[in-house]
Order: structure tokens, then sequence, then C-alpha cells
């Protein structure tokens, strides 16, 4: 049998630091979720006003994060501001950063979303029940709301998971990077460990990606129609 | 009829669509104890009418009030107004998130803050006086149209509303389940609840109505009992309304 390369995760401390990567790269990922739905929920609900204004300049901000890379963002944030403004920016924080900023547009767009696909009928029966603003939004809008929401930002969650791989570029070491360590550091006893290891880092992606996206699968069959 | 206590009355309003004039200079007035019924060809401006009873729809001209407190969306007395004034619309919005049973008690709870036990007594018991007690648990999509628009209408009088308005509740239903919820809306009659009711169903109309409206182009083109009205209406315009709904035999060769 050809030689897989897998035998050198099992040398020393290997996997450990290999999961310990996954963990970074995962946690990035998590803080970003965080701050993208602290952030992006309000400015969603702001974007479904009807403010020309409002709507003009999140409209923009969208476009930009759209049509920027997300490397050439980490890049900006990384390399550029550090150097322009002088301060010193720890490149896992820049990538938290960049994420955030990545997560808030796409979230927000989908809170804006949600929100504007609830019928006007909705809005209209609960009024005609006597219920006031508040009440309407808080116990009619935004629990079908969140229950539109909910697969579709999951989906965010796990491409944001993905894209973490980049972060490799400003110098974190995530999971991608300590594979790639690990291969450089065993080229001659394991020239095969490039298959083994990179084979590993999908695996592990899609351990961590694979449950969030079954969760989306049944929230959405258990949703339907809602 | 006049005799007994006005409860709303809609005094000379005019309603625009951006230049549009849907309704001038429209008045009406429903009393207690009074089903009206209002008919007229599509676009006539029917649902508008309703609306603006309820404060939905903003008005340019006139006045609308409710028992001499004035009608408005703007205004903070328009939520304690709405649970006074019951409307039931054409598409059966019930909230599909919550069960049958919590549709029909959400409001009472939220905004009258009655007590949820006595809520759900009387829950149940509308839903059994329309035949749909072992649906309390299930969800809005689970339920035939007949069926969801039967919960909307015990939906609205959970609220114990003075009035009720409907907005051709039936017509987004199947043939054979107009019926069923017709015969809520006749026993309310019945009752001596006080209605509106927008329909086309018209021999509905002539069993239910004390006073039919029959609205064109904006205005009250004519207005009487429900036998003058059908049996022998006074304007041409009517004639021709009424007669859409009849057909002459096709004489063969
Ligand atoms: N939001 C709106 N913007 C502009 N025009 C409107 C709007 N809503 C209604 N209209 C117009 O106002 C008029 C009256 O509408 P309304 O819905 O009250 O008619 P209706 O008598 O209920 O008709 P139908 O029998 O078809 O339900 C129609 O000509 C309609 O095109
Ligand atoms: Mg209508």
């Amino acid at each position: 049998m050809q030689n897989l390369g897998i035998d050198v995760l099992f040398k020393g401390t290997n996997m450990m630091r290999l999961l310990g990567g996954l963990w970074v790269s995962l946690r990035i990922s998590l803080i970003a979720v965080l701050f993208s739905i602290l952030l992006g929920v309000p400015l969603g609900i702001l974007m479904s006003r009807k403010s020309r204004i409002i709507r003009a300049i999140t409209r923009l901000y969208l476009e930009i994060v759209r049509i920027m890379p997300q490397m050439v963002l980490l890049f900006i944030v990384f390399f550029g501001t550090t150097r322009v403004f002088g301060w010193n920016l720890d490149a896992e924080v820049a990538s938290v950063i960049v994420f955030s900023f990545w997560g808030c547009a796409e979230m927000s767009d989908l809170v804006r979303g949600a929100l504007i696909s609830i019928p006007k009928h909705q809005y209209e029966s609960a009024k005609a029940l006597g219920m006031n603003s508040l009440t309407v939004f808080v116990f009619i809008i935004l629990p079908q709301t969140i229950r539109r929401l909910l697969p579709l930002s999951i989906n965010l969650v796990t491409r944001m998971i993905k894209t973490t791989s980049l972060v490799m570029m400003i110098g974190v070491v995530e999971v991608l990077k300590v594979g790639q360590q690990i291969i450089e550091a065993n080229r001659t006893s394991s020239p095969n460990a490039a298959f083994g290891v990179y084979g590993t880092v999908l695996l592990l992606y899609f351990i961590g990606c694979w449950p969030i996206s079954m969760l989306s699968k049944y929230l959405e069959k258990k949703w339907n129609n809602v | 009829m006049s005799k007994r206590e006005e409860i709303i009355r809609v005094d000379h309003i005019t309603k625009r669509y951006d230049e549009n004039a849907v309704l001038d200079d429209f008045s009406l007035s429903v009393h207690e104890g009074e089903v009206v019924v209002i008919v007229g060809p599509s676009g006539c401006g029917k649902s508008t009418i309703l609306r603006i009873m309820n404060g939905l729809e903003p008005i340019q001209k006139g006045e609308v009030t409710y028992r001499g407190e004035k009608v408005d969306g703007k205004l903070g007395s328009i939520t304690r107004i709405r649970e006074k004034v019951g409307m039931v619309f054409q598409s059966y919005e019930l909230f599909p998130h919550k069960t049958i049973l919590q549709n029909i008690m959400l409001a009472s709870i939220l905004v009258q803050k009655r007590d949820r036990r006595e809520v759900k007594e009387e829950a149940l018991q509308l839903l059994a006086r329309v035949g749909l007690s072992e649906k309390k648990d299930a969800y809005p999509r689970q339920l035939s149209g007949g069926q969801k628009q039967r919960v909307a209408i015990v939906r609205a009088l959970a609220m114990h509303p003075e009035v009720l308005l409907f907005d051709e509740v039936t017509a987004a239903l199947d043939p054979e389940m107009v019926r069923e919820v017709l015969d809520v809306l006749l026993s309310l009659a019945k009752e001596g609840k006080t209605m509106v009711i927008v329909t086309h169903e018209m021999s509905f109309a002539k069993a239910v109505a004390d006073r039919v409206i029959f609205l064109d182009g904006g205005h009250m083109e004519e207005e009487g009992t429900a036998s003058e009205f059908f049996d022998h209406p006074k304007t041409e315009r009517a004639k021709q309304f009424l007669h859409t709904f009849t057909y002459d035999k096709v004489e063969r060769e």
C-alpha cells in the first residue's frame, strides 16, 4: 500500500498542534460571528426602514464588502493600517476585525431580507387585534424573522469558518498553517506528508462545519412554511 | 334603527392614493346591533372603507369616530379602539409560528392583560363553537382555508369586540368551504352582533343584511334594506351590478 503520510500526525505533539490550529480558526470565526450578530442585527433592522439616506449608506457598505476580496481586507487592516497609523495590531485581532466587518455586512443583509419577507398582512392582522408597534414586532415579526434567518445565518457561519484559512497569510497560525509547518518539518522523513496532513485538515474542517450545516437543515425542515 | 346608539361614524371622508380619489365625500354610520353589508364592483373602495374604520389607512379629509372618539392610526388611542373594532381579512393571516390556540389567546393576554386560564377556557369554547376543537394544538399550515378563516374569526371574537369588520372573508376560499365560514357569520348576526361585512356572496348578503350599501366609483350609489336593494334596486348602476350575478338561459336552436 502507498504511504499516505498520515503517520507524521502521530509523531510527537503534531496532532495536538493541528487541533490547536483548528481551535484558532474556530475562535476567530466564532468571535467574529458574535460581533456580526450583535452589530448586524440592529443594522439589518435599520436597513429595513424606508429612510433613503440609511439605505444608501448601508448599500455602499454592503457593496464594498462584497466586492473586496477578504484577503485584500486582511492586508489593508493588518499591513496597511499598522503602518499608516503606527499602531500595533495583533494578527488575530486584525482577523477578527476583518471577519466581523464582513460578517456584519452579510448578516445585516440577511436580517433585512428576512424582515421584508414577512407579509404586510402579518403586521396588519396583529395591529387589528389592538397590538402596539412594539408588541407586533417582538411577538409577531421577530419570531418569524428568526425562523427565516437561522438557516441562512448558519450557512454564513460555515462560510466564515472556511474562509479563516486566509488568515495564515497575515501570520496567524491556524489549522492550515500548522499543517504546513508539520509538512515542512518532516520533508525528508515523510515526503508524502502533504497528502495525509492536508487530508486531515480537510477532515477537521468537515468535522467543524458538518454539524452546523446539519443543524441548519434540521431547522429548515422543522420550520418550513413559517 | 336610528334610535340605537351610533357606534362608528364615517363623516364626509376623502381618501386618495397619490392623486386618485378612491373615496370622495363618503359618509356612513353604524349603529349598535346592526349588520351593514357593503357591495360593489371590484376596486370601488370597499376594503379601503373597512381599513379606514380601523385606522389602518390614513384619510385626507373628513373624520371617523368610534363612540365619539377619533379613529386615527397615528394616535395612541388607536390600539384601544382596535380592541373594540375587530377585523377579519380576506387572506386569513393567522400567525404561522403559533398554534391555533395561541393565535386566539395571544392578543387577549398581551393587549388586554387578561388572566391566562380564563382566556384559554374561553378560546376553547369559541373553537368548539366553530367545530375546530381538535385543531387547538395544530399550526395554521395544517388547516384548510375555511378552517383558517374560522379561526381568524374566533381570534377576533376573543377580544370581545363591539363591532366586527369582515373584508370578503370567503373570497379566497374554495366554493365548498364558503358555507362553513358564512354560517359562522350568520350565527353571529343572530346573536345581535354589530357587523360591517364586505362580500361578493349576494344570497348571503341578502340573508344577513339589515342594511345594504352599494358602492361605485368611491360614492355611495344606493342604500336600503336588503329586500329594497336586492328586489327593487333604484339606480341603473345597481341593476347592472346585480345583473352580473345572474345568468340568462342559453337559447339553443
Ligand atoms: N396601496 C394602494 N396604492 C394605490 N392604490 C390603491 C392602494 N390600495 C388600493 N388602491 C386602489 O384603491 C381602489 C380601491 O381599492 P379597494 O381595495 O378598497 O377596492 P375593493 O372595493 O376592496 O376591491 P375588491 O372587490 O377587488 O377587493 C382600487 O382602485 C385600488 O387600485
Ligand atoms: Mg377588497
